[in-house]
């Protein structure tokens, strides 16, 4: 342990504690604005500045490592000074529309400019005139608003490690853009919106879609059909005050009715749906000798990212549609059916934790696989908060109501979607009884559990070794890539046989459409959310949820069957890096 | 001698910009022609200093100093000084003086200077190891890898007092120190040769004229600290100085001093140079490093410091070419024969690069501790055109104006601080009255503002700015409030920039803000530029009783903003003048002046 003094307070930290951290445990909070926990302090800011006893150096709190004996000053009059005049400095090159701005009371520069009790606007105003850019189906960027903390071009690189954001340009000039003057919509972006899930203003943010939605429920030829992904019910809480980690299912169904919705069903009906049909794929690539390992596809990040930066290994890529795609398939058709519904009159909205979610519903052709679009509007969980903030709805007092049958029913494996490792645990329960014939004694996999960044494990299949890997954070999903193209390069077998890959750091519960602020505490509290849900829930494998029996009995006949193909299976393709 | 005359042709970039190579080209073929090829080696060599006055050719052993020599020249230098052995007079500097007193430690450009830098710029082919090895090349090395320690390295250069000459003056051996005592089994030595000052040309000459002794000084590092690899990181704007490291690199390499196993001591050492895009925030040393790495050039907080976290994450040593070329001298001679050299608080020499409004520009080399008056009026001969002294900038952009009163300061690191401005890499201009300081601090910030990687806030926001309040201070639309918001803003800079070049980018306008109060009020209270540099202030009128009606600044008025009947006093049209002081200079009679 290093001992230190923040403004003479004595605390122990562990040794390579930042000072920022440090003075934490002091209880001492300093300012910061391009500091994230989710990323390397990169110090542009300048917020964080202290002063080290016995030194003329001003150092860096994010980016200062704490050595024995250190002292530091965190707060004096030139210091206030200084911040208060650099924030000043900020806010003279950003506009003050707070009102009319997406983050208007989630921005982390209008909540230091209230902090610092700036008044007054001292230095000349002068803001970018650069356009924003519209062109992604998911994300926008809007310049003008930009700060260039850089959070986003390091969340993009590091992070995600997919470099479609750069700093461009250079001093006053700098701006945070796809390269070579290229959109986005053109660019190596995956449409993770990660960037907008980190930026501390209004500069990158989901593109709000609320307007078709309300004017959907008020088309009186329109029944919208709502679904809700499995991380909505324990990100959602967030923006209504609740604690992280709260599940709030319930309500939300009932929201959305109260938002005009027709009926309301559950994602996690597909999660089940999706594991039967992949634990099926598996099962039969390892007994025919297909080719291994299998990837998962739940995430159309991640799919983005493997047919840009790895077309070489997309035979690897289960053929599963992402469960939101068999959702809306089976909405416009066997719900359809089944509620005496007109498909051609159904709008079909998932509610997602996700900004690519907003793209994959166009992506191509096997999208539409019910002869119209699927899946026809895409919500993140940032908009819905801000759609029931907007329709006065009281959240918290609101009565609690069950999703829509037939396909609202789910088990808990469904549920665990929305956590890194969730679709691999969910897999192994079923698969294990599709190889074996048998139920799991005890269905919890812990070692896919948590934040380690590539979780390994292997499962025992009654004396089949089945060797799983899971990866979060697409950055490290080139790691374990990079094995099997070797190992193909090799003529060997990679080493196994099941990877699920999520492009979000944590999974969906905290994909780049849920409420601000996620770091690794707020990731363990939403997952440890989900799994206490699972653990609640009268089923916990997807192949015993009564409602998924029954679709197959009434519809689908089998898994894998030719309908199972044509509704919920789709095909991928090899995508430039840059489109000219 | 194996030639009766040496003819040392100077091969600096600004000496060949001025067709030196040409010279030295004809002046082989002089000496081919007129038969007297196997007598005279023609050299070309590295960058005297005395720039002002290049293309320089010196002959030995007669020492005669040529200056301004043209390519056609040639044929009377061959045939009178070489064959008929008469100094050709009217090249030589000292045109007044007899031959006999033209040599070069008569020049007093040359005579308070003390050479350890550029101890073999204009001495040596720099193409050639072997004249390299002659004046004591390499032996450093020797000493180092037989004779010494690691620790007995990183000693000598505590004992001799080394600081970076980069701009922060950080003890060398302090650096070198940390980096070998990290824990790592990979580290590098890295030499910074992004040199990017305004009129700072110190790096480029010595890796021009003499760049053996940089690579002689990264090997003795890597032994030191044990580093197998060393990167040189130079801006692609000098041609000359990486050719020439690519023929020195090549020869050491044959030489068996660059490579694996370097002179049979099992210690293997190589240098691979990297080019900059001529960013000059590339030369602060995180970001040069990841350029290095192929990313954006932007600094990095420290700490983490390069010694324990550099290049690709390993402990780097980084140092820049000035602080190399002192290490091999330091071996060899020894650390108490270097700390004999300067001042307490600063040991050994310092290169400037003198220029601005002064006789002698060039780049010259003093020990630590001597005064900006002898730099300025000695060395550098004082103002040019009879104008008076009003203030030198050390430091480039980063540093302070210094005025008159402070000229005798014993200059080293701490002296320079303490009264107001920096060494930096040792650009030093000199202003005359006729400089505009509010304008020379826009000059400088304008080039920070420009060069700023734009990373940090503080530096990307009020750099920009504190130019528009200049600009608008120059303008004449100046409010007294202004010179306020430059405190602050300057203030908030200083402090919160994440590099130097940020932190430093006021200096300019704090110093002269401190310093020429005066000149700031002129141009905001009184909207007036004394020194009439300030084209927006500026104002040309004609004094009624002394014009004459000549008709002669009519004329010459490029827009014809003059009127007036001949012999009848003329009028200058305000509205349409453009301020370019044509009619000022033409008009005999005083009778145009400015306001």
């Amino acid at each position: 342990m290093v001992h230190v003094k923040i403004n003479g307070i004595p605390v122990e930290v562990e040794p390579g504690t930042s000072v920022l951290n440090a003075a934490k445990q002091a209880g001492v909070r300093i300012p910061t604005l391009c500091y994230h926990d989710d990323l390397t302090p990169f110090g542009s800011c300048g917020l964080c500045i202290v002063k080290q006893e016995g030194s003329a150096k001003i150092i860096r709190a994010c980016a200062a490592p704490v050595n024995e004996g250190l002292s530091v000053i965190t707060h004096d009059a030139e210091l206030y000074e200084v911040r208060k005049t650099i924030l000043e400095l900020i806010l003279s090159t950003h506009p003050s529309s707070c009102l009319t701005c997406i983050r208007n009371t989630e921005c982390e520069l209008q909540d230091l400019a209230a902090e610092f009790g700036i008044r007054e606007q001292p230095f000349e105003v002068r803001l970018s005139d650069r356009p924003k850019d519209t062109s992604s189906a998911s994300i926008v960027l809007d310049p003008e608003k930009c700060i260039k903390c850089g959070r986003c071009v390091q969340v993009c690189q590091d992070l995600q490690g997919t470099f479609a954001l750069e700093f461009i340009g250079r001093g006053d000039g700098t701006y945070m853009a796809p390269a070579a003057m290229l959109k986005l919509d053109d660019s190596p972006c995956v449409k993770c919106g990660q960037c907008a899930a980190h930026c501390p203003v209004g500069a990158i943010y989901e593109k709000d879609e609320i307007g078709s939605f309300r004017k959907a429920v008020n088309d009186p030829d329109k029944k919208v059909v709502v679904q809700i992904a499995p991380s909505i019910r324990v990100g959602l809480s967030e923006s209504f005050g609740l604690p992280a980690g709260t599940v709030t299912t319930k309500k939300i169904y009932f929201a959305l009715k109260k938002l005009g919705a027709y009926a309301v069903h559950d994602t996690n009906f597909s999660a089940d749906l999706t594991i039967i049909e992949e634990g099926h794929e598996l099962v039969g690539r390892l007994t025919k000798g297909g080719v291994m390992p299998l990837l998962t596809s739940c995430c159309p990040s991640w799919i983005d990212y493997v047919q840009k930066y790895y077309p070489d290994l997309l035979d690897h890529v289960s053929s599963c549609k992402s469960p939101m795609q068999m959702h809306g398939a089976i909405t416009k058709t066997f719900y359809a059916e089944k509620a005496g519904l007109d498909p051609s009159k159904i709008y079909s909205v998932a509610i997602m934790p996700c900004t690519a979610k907003k793209f994959e519903s166009k992506r191509d052709d096997n999208m539409s696989a019910s002869g119209y679009q699927d899946v026809d509007l895409v919500l993140t969980t940032r908009e819905l908060a801000r759609m029931i903030k907007d329709s006065a709805i009281d959240f918290l007092k609101l009565e609690e109501m069950e999703a829509d049958s037939p396909i609202g029913e789910y088990s808990g494996a469904g549920t665990i979607f929305g956590a890194t490792g969730g679709v691999m645990e969910a897999a192994v329960r079923t698969a294990y009884h599709v190889v074996t014939g048998k139920e799991m004694e005890r269905v919890e996999v812990e070692a896919v559990r948590g934040l380690d960044e590539i979780k390994k494990g292997t499962v025992d299949f009654d004396g089949t070794p089945i060797r799983v890997a899971v990866v979060h954070g697409l950055s490290h999903a080139k790691e374990v890539l990079d094995e099997i193209r070797e190992a193909k390069a090799n003529g060997t077998k990679a080493p196994y046989e099941f990877i699920e890959i999520m492009a979000c750091r944590g999974g969906c519960i905290a994909g780049g459409g849920q409420p601000y602020g996620a770091n690794d505490i707020l990731r363990k509290e939403r997952s440890a959310g989900l799994y206490a849900d699972d653990k609640k829930s009268v089923y916990r494998c997807s192949h015993q949820n009564p409602s998924i029996i029954k679709l197959y009995e009434d519809f689908l006949e089998k898994p894998m069957s030719e309908k199972a193909h044509h509704l919920l299976h789709t095909t991928y393709q090899e995508l430039p890096l840059y489109k000219a | 001698m194996a030639f009766r005359n040496y003819i040392l042709v100077c091969g600096g970039t600004a000496c060949e910009s001025s067709r030196a190579d040409q010279i030295y080209q004809n002046l082989v073929k002089e000496c081919e022609a007129q038969g007297v090829a196997d007598e005279v080696q023609v050299i070309k060599t590295g960058c005297f200093g005395f720039c002002e006055q290049g293309p320089i050719v010196k002959i030995l052993p007669e020492d005669s100093f040529y200056v301004k020599v043209s390519p056609n020249d040639a044929h009377e230098l061959i045939a009178e000084h070489i064959i008929k052995g008469r100094e050709v007079t009217r090249l030589l500097y000292n045109k007044e003086e007899s031959r006999k007193h033209a040599k070069v430690e008569d020049i007093q450009f040359y005579q308070k200077q003390f050479r350890i830098v550029l101890r073999n710029c204009g001495f040596i082919d720099p193409e050639n190891i072997d004249e390299y090895i002659a004046r004591e090349g390499y032996e450093a090395l020797e000493k180092a890898l037989f004779e010494m320690t690691g620790d007995d390295i990183i000693q000598e250069l505590k004992t001799a007092g080394l600081r970076g000459r980069g701009g922060a003056g950080f003890p060398t051996w302090m650096k070198w120190n940390f980096t070998k005592q990290a824990e790592n089994d990979v580290k590098y030595v890295v030499c910074n040769a992004d040199e990017g000052d305004p009129g700072a040309y110190m790096d480029r000459s010595t890796l021009e004229g003499d760049p053996h002794s940089v690579l002689e000084a990264m090997t003795i590092c890597g032994k030191a600290i044990g580093a197998h690899r060393g990167f040189i990181y130079i801006r692609a704007e000098y041609p000359l100085a990486i050719h020439r490291l690519e023929i020195a690199m090549a020869q050491a390499r044959e030489y068996g001093l660059l490579g694996t196993n370097i002179l049979g001591s099992g210690f293997d050492f190589d240098i691979e140079i990297r080019l900059g895009a001529g960013a000059f925030v590339c030369g602060e040393e995180t970001a040069l490093l990841q350029s290095i790495e192929g990313r954006r050039g932007m600094p990095q907080p420290r700490p983490p410091f390069p010694a324990v976290k550099g290049l690709w994450g390993r402990p780097t040593v980084i140092n820049n070419v000035e602080t190399w070329a002192n290490i091999p001298i330091i071996i060899t001679k020894g650390g108490n024969w270097f700390s004999k050299i300067g001042t307490a608080d600063s040991k050994g020499t310092k290169v400037f690069a003198l220029t601005g409004k002064i006789r002698n520009s060039g780049l010259v080399e003093v020990p630590m501790g001597t005064t900006l008056r002898e730099i300025v009026f000695d060395i550098g001969g004082g103002i040019a055109n009879g104008r008076k002294f009003k203030a030198v900038q050390t430091g480039g952009p980063s540093g302070g104006v210094i005025t008159e009163k402070d000229l005798d300061t014993p200059i080293d690191f701490g002296s320079l601080v303490r009264i107001g401005s920096m060494m930096g890499s040792g650009g030093m201009i000199v202003m005359d009255e006729d400089d505009c300081i509010v304008d020379v601090a826009k000059f400088y910030l304008n080039f920070t503002v420009d060069e700023s990687c734009g990373k940090c806030a503080p530096c990307r926001i009020g750099g920009r700015s504190l130019c528009n309040i200049l600009e608008k201070i120059t303008a004449g639309n100046g409010v007294p409030e202004d010179l306020e918001t430059l405190q602050t803003i300057g203030h908030a800079m200083k402090t919160g920039s994440l590099c130097a070049l940020g932190q430093t980018a006021p200096n300019p306008v704090l110093s002269s803000m401190k310093y020429f109060p005066e000149e700031y009020r002129a141009h905001i209270e009184d909207k007036a530029c004394p020194s009439g540099t300030c084209k927006k202030l500026v104002r040309y009128s004609i004094l009624a009783d002394k014009c004459i009606g000549c008709t002669a600044c009519a004329r010459k008025c490029p827009v014809g903003a003059i009127t007036g009947e001949k012999k009848q006093i003329h009028i200058i049209d305000q509205s349409t003048c453009i301020k370019c002081g044509v009619c000022l200079e033409t008009c005999k009679f005083g009778a145009v002046v400015v306001h």
